[in-house]
Order: structure tokens, then sequence, then C-alpha cells
């Protein structure tokens, strides 16, 4: 799609006056989506969608329009030069716009992958062969991921790649289950048979009786997979540089200093080790890692080209949301296999599930354990806990309660799906935290 | 442009058990002001086609946004292919379903076209509402907008079927962020754009957006200086833009019949309600009546056919307190061998329909907002979501609102903050203690329901008035 992304932009920046610019930002990707439910297949499909935002810039006045793209350039370019004629039309309206900001200099960058994947027949065939017994419910997603960026200024810039995520479940009974993900650019089928098979001996502890848990405070041991959950509700505006200024961040606190997490904390959008593009939808390159939050303080925050432009900061490649795309937070000392021994007795959260601020501004979550959660009892796993939901600060879980942080940390690419496959990634160790409270 | 697709699809049509083609156009333009400042105006031209083929008892799908005939043909051969590779190994023999042929169209009632209104005159409008939110400097944030998605789509079959349909979806929005340095406080016209409604420029009437911006400004300074809402358990009301949510979480949800089905347990989760319940399990008291109605055509989620193409009807899903019918389109009723609803939907021409909920309201009672308030002892009056969160049974729930009063004795007190509550899905509905008249009700909708894999946003509609509920965990901020 890289020629025809190009091509298309060429054919529009040549009807662009001397008054204007223009920037294409493009999403696309031909992917294979492919459910299972039972050990078998429920939904299986194909989706090949090409998207492009135009952007047409005249003064300081702006407007911006995303289109379908068919593939086929004459009947694109067609519609391109339609789109804009709406933009002339709309532009000649508007204000200035204050906080315009655009690249001053042109960076062109390339980023592409070789595919590695097998035909997606292959990879269902495998999953039904190894899942063969077991009530596996899940989606296998794969294929081709395009990003690319265009401006009349001169820069280029293109990303490909060929991931593939294969997100499941292996149910015992009721909602009880072992979550697992895999993800990555290379299909092995004898990872898939391991990481089934250890799937499997996770499940053989849902065999026990399940314990009854009392609201209250528990030692508490959080995996990578919900530690990601948890610190990913910082993401709603906690390290967006719009949200910090304006007092709607849910570290208020931590911003004004009033409180700090642990100092063993340290976040940071670290691009440089994660596998999305370089540069974001106007044309900024991202650099490869911005500190967040060092030793328990909020240290910097995502600047996009608006905030920048508002709040007279300097921009940092964020998106216009201002959350991370490939969110780092480093690991601690605790090795994983002590995990159970200093958990001791205490609860064993796998997952965790919807979570909400119940009270923002303090930095106060709820959310649901989900799947496998787990009773141990002198480092033993006992049985499975039914689902409970936990309501508490990030000050507390993450700074005054905080017993240790795992020394080895884990890599996920995102599995969201929604409007398109998402290229972000988390990369986080487990957490052992003292008096976590679960209330219902 | 419609006509022409048509017609190749017609030329393309493979010789499979079933096959069809749903065509989408969705115009998105979204204007907003946010802080005084016009943000450039976004809008998105979305259009293309999925085919779905069923075939040995296989389904597959394509999604393309080439709707020439060469792409038309190579959407029909991956979803053949698709559907021949499953039906080695289907959870169902879907050419087993009789699948509907159906002929009609559907339009949204409109009074005054979205387009009407000029760009100039949209910003002006925009303007003088935003203006009327900075009454005060410790309002430090402040926003409005306007949200037009027209949607036309076409739905053909392999049997001649053919369903026109163009829905006209209005969505404003306004909010208004007090802070005083240690707290924060919001409120908004309806969070999650909840005054999202089908039709034209009346929808703005309609939604108070010409109205509605001092309250809005002055309610979120009085929460900067309210106290905590107080804990315990005592008596709730919640507003109709409080009950959508509640509604929509734990009674929506879990009465999609995928998710009973199981398909759900990865991702969007599972539900407590189980096949057997249908017909006897009493969801809540005598007063809960809870319909699937397509028919209430300016409510957000309206249609005449699903995307699956069975014709849309109001259906009972809970009445007078008894579970009577799931929410599961034209493939889940065959799987379950349960009846259903038409809530086969799909976000857009790149997804697959899945069970949806579309219209999901609770049905009138007798009691003014005054009356309601009358029968408290000690109890809180709760308006406008702002925080929810349940488990993936659908059962254990905790959501927050935005602003809340005191109420003892029977009549309104003090504004409280932070007011959240929780509790299980089953137990709550049982403390239905009164339903709210017709003059507390709210035809509330939003554009943003997540579900399914892979993931989809789609349109939801919750009509309801305020409602009573006895003995509910309340509690407050930190």
């Amino acid at each position: 799609m890289k020629d025809t992304f190009f091509g298309f932009f060429e054919r529009l920046a040549a009807t662009v006056g001397s008054a204007e610019r223009l920037t294409a930002h493009y999403k696309g990707e031909e992917s294979c989506f492919i459910r299972f439910n039972r050990g078998l297949v429920r939904q299986p499909g194909s989706v090949t969608q090409n998207d492009c935002t135009l952007r047409l810039i005249s003064g300081l006045k702006q407007a911006n329009m995303e289109l379908s793209l068919s593939g086929v350039l004459e009947q694109d370019v067609q519609r391109g030069l339609q789109a804009l004629e709406t933009l002339r039309a709309w532009i000649v309206h508007l204000p200035d716009d204050p906080h315009l900001l655009l690249p001053e200099q042109p960076q062109s960058t390339e980023r592409m992958s070789q595919m590695l994947l097998p035909d997606s027949g292959t990879m269902v065939t495998d999953i039904l062969d190894v899942a063969r017994g077991l009530d596996l419910v899940g989606i296998l997603a794969t294929g081709s991921i395009g990003r690319g960026f265009a401006s009349t200024s001169g820069q280029r810039n293109w990303f490909t790649a060929h991931p593939f995520s294969f997100d499941w479940c292996i149910y015992h009974h009721g909602d009880k289950a072992v979550k697992s993900t895999w993800s990555g650019f290379e299909w092995d089928r004898g990872v898939l048979e391991q990481k089934m098979e250890s799937a499997q001996r996770k499940l053989a502890i849902l065999d026990q009786p399940v314990k009854k848990l009392a609201p209250g405070r528990y030692r508490t041991y959080l995996t990578p997979a919900a530690v990601s959950d948890l610190v990913g509700m910082c993401s709603w505006g906690g390290f967006s540089a719009s949200a910090t200024k304006i007092g709607m961040s849910p570290l208020l606190h931590l911003s004004s200093g009033d409180r700090q997490l642990d100092p063993r904390i340290c976040i940071s959008e670290n691009v440089a080790q994660g596998v999305t593009e370089d540069f974001q939808d106007s044309g900024f390159i991202r650099p490869g890692n911005v500190p967040l939050v060092a030793e328990g303080k909020l240290v910097g925050t995502l600047v996009s080209p608006r905030s920048a432009k508002e709040y007279g900061l300097e921009n940092n490649g964020a998106g216009g949301g201002e959350s991370p795309c490939a969110l780092d937070m480093a690991g601690g000392s605790m090795p994983n296999a002590e995990v159970l021994e200093r958990l001791g007795t205490g609860v064993y959260v796998s997952n965790l599930w919807y979570l909400n601020f119940s009270d923002r501004a303090a930095g106060r979550i709820t959310g649901m354990t989900r799947f496998a959660t787990l009773w141990i009892e002198d480092g033993k796993p006992v049985g499975p806990i039914d689902p409970m939901r936990f309501d508490e600060t990030l000050y507390n879980a993450l700074g005054d309660n905080l017993l240790a942080l795992t020394r080895e940390r884990e890599f996920d690419l995102s599995t969201s799906t929604y409007h398109r496959r998402s290229t972000e990634s988390t990369r986080v160790p487990g957490a052992l935290i003292d008096a976590f409270p679960f209330t219902l | 442009m419609f006509e022409k697709t048509a017609e190749r699809f017609r030329e393309c049509i493979p010789s499979v058990d079933f096959c069809s083609l749903r065509v989408v156009r969705e115009q998105t333009e979204v204007m907003a002001m946010l802080r005084g400042v016009l943000q450039p105006p976004s809008s998105r031209e979305d259009f293309g086609g999925m085919v779905t083929v069923i075939h040995g008892g296989g389904l597959g799908y394509a999604a393309t946004s080439d709707l020439s005939t060469s792409g038309l043909n190579q959407a029909i051969a991956r979803a053949k292919k698709w559907a021949e590779r499953s039906a080695l190994a289907s959870v169902y023999d879907f050419s087993s379903v009789p699948m509907p042929h159906p002929q009609g169209t559907y339009a949204s009632p409109v009074e005054q076209p979205f387009h009407d209104m000029s760009v100039s005159d949209c910003m002006a409008l925009l303007k003088t509402e935003s203006d009327k939110l900075t009454i005060d400097p410790r309002v430090v944030h402040w926003g409005v907008s306007i949200m037009y998605v027209g949607t036309d789509s076409l739905y053909l079959t392999s049997g001649g079927g053919e369903v026109f349909q163009q829905l006209r979806h209005i969505a404003p929005a306004i909010e208004a962020v007090a802070s005083d340095g240690s707290d924060t406080q919001s409120r908004t016209m309806a969070s999650l754009r909840g005054f999202s409604q089908q039709g034209g420029l009346e929808v703005l009437e309609r939604s108070g957006f010409y109205s509605d911006g001092p309250r809005i400004a002055r309610e979120a300074l009085e929460l900067l200086e309210a106290p905590q809402c107080p804990s315990g358990e005592q008596d709730l009301i919640l507003d109709a833009d409080q009950m959508m949510l509640q509604i929509h979480e734990s009674i929506g949800h879990p009465l999609e019949l995928d998710r009973i089905l199981g398909d759900e347990r990865n991702y969007a989760g599972t539900s407590f309600v189980t096949a057997d319940m249908f017909g006897e399990y009493q969801y809540g008291s005598k007063l809960l009546n809870i319909t699937f109605d397509p028919t209430l055509s300016e409510q957000f989620a309206s249609y005449g056919y699903d995307d699956d193409g069975v014709q849309a009807t109001k259906e009972y899903l809970i009445q007078d307190g008894v579970l009577v019918r799931p929410l599961g389109g034209l493939l889940s009723q065959h799987r379950a061998g349960l009846n259903g609803v038409a809530n086969s939907r799909a976000c857009s021409w790149n997804r697959p329909p899945i069970d949806r909920m579309a219209n999901i309201n609770l049905e009138e009672g007798t009691d003014s907002l005054s009356a309601l308030i009358g029968q408290v002892e000690k109890g809180v009056y709760m308006r406008t979501n702002r925080s929810w969160s349940i488990d993936d049974s659908r059962n254990k729930f905790q959501f927050g609102c935005e602003w809340g009063r005191e109420i003892v004795d029977g009549a309104l007190g003090r504004v409280v903050r932070n007011p959240n509550y929780r509790g299980i899905s089953a137990g709550f509905w049982r403390n239905l203690k009164a339903v709210g008249d017709g003059s507390t009700r709210g035809v509330m909708g939003t554009p943003y329901c997540g579900k399914g894999e892979p993931n989809q946003v789609v349109r939801v509609g919750h009509a309801s008035p305020a409602c009573l509920f006895s003995n509910v965990a309340v509690f407050g901020g930190v």
C-alpha cells in the first residue's frame, strides 16, 4: 500500500495552492480475525481497510477529513479531491487556530519489517489441533499493518509490521478460566504447545474448591497483566500535559507534589523498545524515551503539538490523546521464582477487569478480579477465588503499601482491535502489595 | 453509487448456501469548542462493504472498501474460503439457519436536517453556548460540541433481499470542570454524549443544548464546596441519565445471548443469566418492565432491520419482573434454541454482526419525581454517570455519578460530591421500590458501547424514568 498511498498523496498535493499546506496520515491493514468458542471456530473473516486523514492548512486555519481508500488509485484520487474541496469550503469560515503546530523541518523515516507469518489457515489448524478437547475461547488476529505520513513540505514516513496476536482463555467451569496471550512476528507451533500446556497446568488448580473471601484487606500479588491494567489507568489523562495543566489528571496530587508513589516506581514512554511507528499523525517524530515517573515522582508528561502551542511546552511527539503507546515500567528486585513464597498467605491476582475511577482527583480506582484469582497459603496455591471488587488509590497500591516489584517484566502487544489493530505495547513487572482492599 | 454496487453484487453472487453484502457509507462531522477555542473541524467519510458467505455449514466474511466488480469478487472468494475452512470445525451448522431475504426501507425522522445549519452558524452557536460556561475563574476547563453521523446502508442477499436504511444521528455534549487546586469536579449535560438521539437539529432543542450550560457550570462549582456523599445502606433515586447506565450494564449486557452462549468469555465476559432462566427467573421487583424497542423513532439505536436482515419489532425482555426473552439475533437464537430479538448488529462495514443492545428501555411507572422523593426517609438522589465497573458475569457492580443530593424525611437536602453506589445485579433490581412517570423520563443514548472480538463500538439507546431503589450501599470519595 506504500506506493499507492504516496502516489495518491502526490496527485492531491499537485492541486494544493501556494498558500496551502496538506498533510496525509495513513492507517491501513490486511487482517484476518478468527474467533473461537468451545475449541471450535465461531466467526472467521478478513478485513482490508485503508484510512487516510487529510489535513488542509491555509495560513493558520485548518480542517481535516478521514477517508476510506479503496486501493484503486483513480477512484481514491477523485474522493480525495472532493474531500479537499469540502475542506476548502469550510476553511474560509474558520478563525485562525491558535494551537496549530506543524514540524518545522521535514523528517522522513521508514521502518519496514519482513512478513514471517504463515498463512492464517495454518495458524487456525495449529490452534484447533493444540486445543482439541479444551473449552477454548478467544481470537487470533493476524496480517499486515501499515502506517504512513506525507506532507507538502516533503516529509515522508512509512511503517509496516506483520504481527499476530492470539488472545485466549481455557475454561474450567463457570467463570473459572486461565487467560493467555501470545503475540509476536513469528509463528511457532512448538511455542503454542508450550503455552497451552502451561495454561493447562494452571487450570488444574481451579479443580480445588472455591475459597470464599470476605471483604477486607489482603496481602496481594498482581501479575504483570494485572499491573498493566492498573498502571494503564494512568493513561486516562494521568500522563497528559493538557489534563495535568488543567487539573483533570488522575495524578493530580502527584503532579502537585502533595503525594508520591514508592521510589521504586519508574515509568516511561519507551517507543524505542516498543513496536509502534515512530511518527504521530501531525508528522512529529516520537523520541525514543520520555521519562514520566522517576523515583515515584511525576517528572514528565506527554505533550501533543496542540498542548505544546497552548501551554508553551516542548512537543514530544504525543498523539492528541496524550496517552502512552509504549508504556514501560521498571522492574524491581523480586525474582519471579520467589513470588509465591514472598506472598506467603494472600491473594494471587492473574487478571484485573473493568477498571474505572471511583474518585478521579484522588487517584482512586475500582475494578474486578477476573479469571484465575487464587488463594495462597504459606506460598502454595489452595484454590480459586470468586471475582472480587477492589477499590484503592494508586498512592496506596503503588506507594505506601507496595512491598516489591518483580525483577522480570512482561512485554505485551496490545490486543485492542477497536477501529483497527493497535500497535501499542506495555512492558511491566508484577507487584506485591500489602493490605490491598477487596470490597465486595 | 449504491445502485451500481447492487448491480455488481448480483452479477457476482456465488453458488453457495447463502451470501449477503452489507454496504455502509457513514459520514461523521464533529464541531467542538474547548476552553473558548474552536477545534479544527473534523469529518470522516467511511465507506465499504462486508460479504458474508454461509456454505456447507461454515460461515465466513470478508470486508473491503474496494466495491468494484474485481473487489467484490475477491471479497466473495475470501469469505467463501473462510466458510469452507470453518465448516470443518464450526461451533454450529450455520447452513441450517433459514436466513431471511427481506425487502424494505427505513429512515430516521428528521424535522430539520443537520446541514441546514452552516459552518458559520454552527461556530456561532458553539461560541454562544461555550461563553455560558465561563461564570467563574475556578471553571478551568469547558467544552461544547456537536457530532453528526449520517449512515446509509444497503443489505443485499443472494435470495433477492434488499434493505436500504438511512439513519441520522445527533450527539451533543456540554462539559464544565471546576478545580480549586486540591479537588476537581466535572458536570456534563450527560456523560458519554448521553443525550444522543436520531433526527436533525431539533435534537439540540430536545437535549437542552441551548439552555443547560449555566446550570452545568454552576453545579460543577457547587460540587467543589459540597461535602462527600454520606456512606451507608440507604434509599437511592437514580435519574434517567444514570438509569441508562444501570440498565445498560446490569440488564442489557447480561441478557445478550452470545454472552450466554460463551462467545464473549475471553473479552466482554459471560453472564450470570443462563438459558434455563427465561420464563421463570424473577429478575427484579414486579415494577420492572424492560423492552427492546426499535420503534421509538427518535431514540438513538432505532432501525427497521438488523444486520442479518431481520425486521425489528418491540419485545418485552423482562415483564412484571420476570425474565422472558434474551437479546439474541437470528443465529444465536438457533444456536441456543431460544427466541430473541432483531439485534444482530455491526459497528460498520469492517466488523461482522454480533448480538448487541439497541434501544433497551425501562417502561414508565406512576410516580412524579417529588412523589419518589417523598417516599424516602434517608437516601441520596444521583444524576449523571461518571464511573462504571462491573464484573464479567455482570453481577457485582460499582457505579459513580457526577452529582448527588441528600434526601432526608422526604425532602431534598444538601448537594453531595463523589456519590457512588455498589451492589449485585440480582438483588439490586429486586429492590426496585418505585418507578417514575413520563415526566421523569429521559430518552438517552450514547455512541460508545464496546464489545466483541474484533472489538466494536456501537450506538445504543436507553429510555427510562427516574427510579427508587431501597437498601443500597452508597458511599462518597476519599
